[in-house]
């Protein structure tokens, strides 16, 4: 389980990401899959050439913004549908992302990375390293929160929330939209980056079904804690990330066979979408409404 | 203040759905004109409301605001000088934000929006002065989501969101239809207030003729992309809805809309 917590914290920073497109710009971005993977390339590839770590998380951040614009620039300029937009990229930077590598896989277990001095220390698989990722989780997460209370910030919820009134309102939509996805996708590559260390190498075909994942989080999180204001919906992203990599632990442990997570991921989305369509569950929902209306008069 | 010249726009052109909704019309509104606007079905009302919002770029034809042309100028653009209130009262406001961000939203506009927080102390205290004016309670609930509001008290803070920035021209898109008859007549008196307040200049889309009537300086009659009628206020202060619908009998083929409310 301390496993399964310390993959959560570290996937969360990624569902932080898949919120803010999915829930946030009501914008579903298939580029998680590629930006990912392009976080993990560029900072495996840097650090292996002996670049600071510091510098090579800066540039798997630009690289993330860089794959989000694109797909943002494809359906402002290009008026591409959402789903497609982030496919075509997606596509396109497995291609970068092998040129960024120069081969499938980039193994770091000689560097010197952001675990070694945590293995050094024996942290990595205890509770600590679970603490020390938490407050990094934490650090992230509060800053999002930061800047969606910002007037920028605000302007990008408009857009996702009522693009028509944030237009009328003087919001340039394009740009807020574009913005959203750049933020979204350097978060995603930041997660790759930390990811590649974690696991001590870069892999091509890393990122491949992430996008599910992240949705998995930021859909059980809401399920379970609800979302009403921002602070809590970012806090239910982090814990659903970190459901979700128990419940795959839970099923690992239960025998079941690594080859078939991708499916159960995917059977996990079903079941969070399609439950809450269920009667049983809107009147639980209905509930809790009426008591919030209650409160708030 | 707002000019419109020979503007036409059509939908579907080259189709075998091809509609003129505006055919060459000419507006011109001074400063502090609040101009009622009546007609039938598919007159071209909302069409002529959304070319000058910059929702729609009309095919011919120049619209000019405040002395500057924006014809072809993009909607966010021109959002600073034109405020608007839809007929969906869920339309002007964005219902997971709360009351006092969707306010921030409105009284930046026209500003860069950076980084600084959208709420601050300072500014709660305005939103919170500016609620009061719609004596509606809401100036203690800034913090409540706006979906959790009635239609009624959301078309207030549309409102209150489309007049703050004061903008050169106001367009109010049947925004009383939808509401009930106390709240479109709370609604009614407010915009009045708004209006007087900022000095607005004003055009607004109604089907209700006495309201047509009671409200503004002039009055408006569309038809087939074209306006009709002109009643000026000496001339408005005189008429009935009778009146109106005898007129509109005149023209050939012409329906007022099958919504009309003679009172």
């Amino acid at each position: 389980m301390v496993i399964a917590a310390e993959l959560g914290l570290i996937y969360a920073i990624l569902a932080i990401g898949v919120y803010l497109t999915y829930r946030v710009l009501d914008f579903p971005d298939l580029t998680v899959d590629g930006s990912f993977t392009t976080g993990a390339a560029l900072s495996a590839v840097l650090i292996v050439s002996g670049t600071p770590i510091w510098v090579a998380l800066i540039v798997s951040i630009v690289g993330g913004m860089a794959a989000g614009v694109v797909t943002g620039l494809l359906h402002v300029w290009g008026n591409i549908n959402p789903l497609l937009a982030g496919i075509l990229t997606q596509i396109a930077l497995y291609s970068i992302n092998l040129r960024i590598m120069g081969k499938a896989n980039v193994p770091l277990l000689r560097q010197s990375t952001l675990m070694t001095p945590l293995r050094e220390a024996g942290l990595l698989g205890t509770w600590g390293a679970v603490a020390i990722f938490a407050v990094v989780v934490a650090i992230v997460g509060a800053a999002v929160y930061g800047f969606l209370g910002t007037g920028f910030g605000v302007a990008i919820r408009a857009t996702g929330d009522n693009e028509l009134m944030a237009r009328s309102q003087g919001v340039n939509t394009g740009v807020t939209k574009v913005a959203g996805l750049a933020i979204s996708n350097g978060l995603v590559a930041l997660c790759g980056a930390f990811m590649a260390q974690y696991q001590g190498y870069a892999d091509i075909s890393m990122g491949i079904g992430l996008i599910v994942a992240g949705l998995a989080s930021v859909i059980i999180g809401q399920a379970i804690f609800g979302m009403t204001a921002v602070w809590q919906a970012v806090l239910a992203a982090v814990l659903g990330s970190v459901i979700y990599r128990a419940v795959i632990q839970l099923a690992l442990n239960a025998g079941l066979n690594p080859n078939d997570m991708k499916m159960i991921s995917a059977v996990i989305v079903v079941i969070a979408l399609v439950l809450p369509q269920w009667s049983v569950f809107k009147k639980i929902r209905h509930r809790r409404r009426r008591v919030m209306a209650a409160e708030a008069v | 203040m707002l000019q419109l010249e020979n503007i036409t726009k059509r939908f579907f052109a080259g189709t075998v759905n091809e509609r003129t909704a505006l055919d060459g019309l000419n507006l011109k509104l001074g400063e502090g004109d609040f101009v009622t606007v009546i007609g039938s079905n598919g007159a071209g009302k909302s069409t002529l409301l959304n070319v000058i919002s910059g929702r729609y770029t009309p095919d011919e034809g120049q619209v000019t605001i405040d002395g500057r042309r924006v014809t072809r100028q993009a909607e966010h653009r021109r959002a600073s000088r034109v405020g608007r209130v839809f007929q969906d009262p869920m339309a002007g406001t964005s219902p997971h934000l709360t009351i006092e961000e969707n306010l921030a939203i409105a009284f930046g506009r026209g500003q860069r929006r950076g980084l600084g927080l959208a709420v601050t102390g300072s500014k709660r205290e305005v939103f919170r002065e500016e609620l009061k004016s719609l004596e509606l309670g809401l100036e203690n609930r800034l913090q409540m989501r706006v979906g959790m509001l009635s239609g009624g008290q959301r078309q207030a803070l549309s409102l209150l969101m489309a007049t703050y920035a004061k903008p050169a021209i106001l367009l109010l898109d049947e925004h009383t239809a939808a509401l009930d008859p106390s709240r479109a007549e709370l609604i009614t008196r407010l915009t009045g207030e708004q209006v007087a307040r900022h000095h607005l200049t004003a055009l607004m889309v109604t089907h209700n003729m006495q309201q047509a009537i009671e409200l503004g300086n002039r009055l408006i009659m569309m038809h087939e992309g074209r306006i009709v009628l002109d009643v000026d206020e000496k001339a408005k202060k005189n008429t009935t809805p009778e009146h109106l619908l005898e007129e509109f009998g005149k023209i050939k083929g012409a329906t007022l809309s099958d919504r009309t409310l003679l009172d």
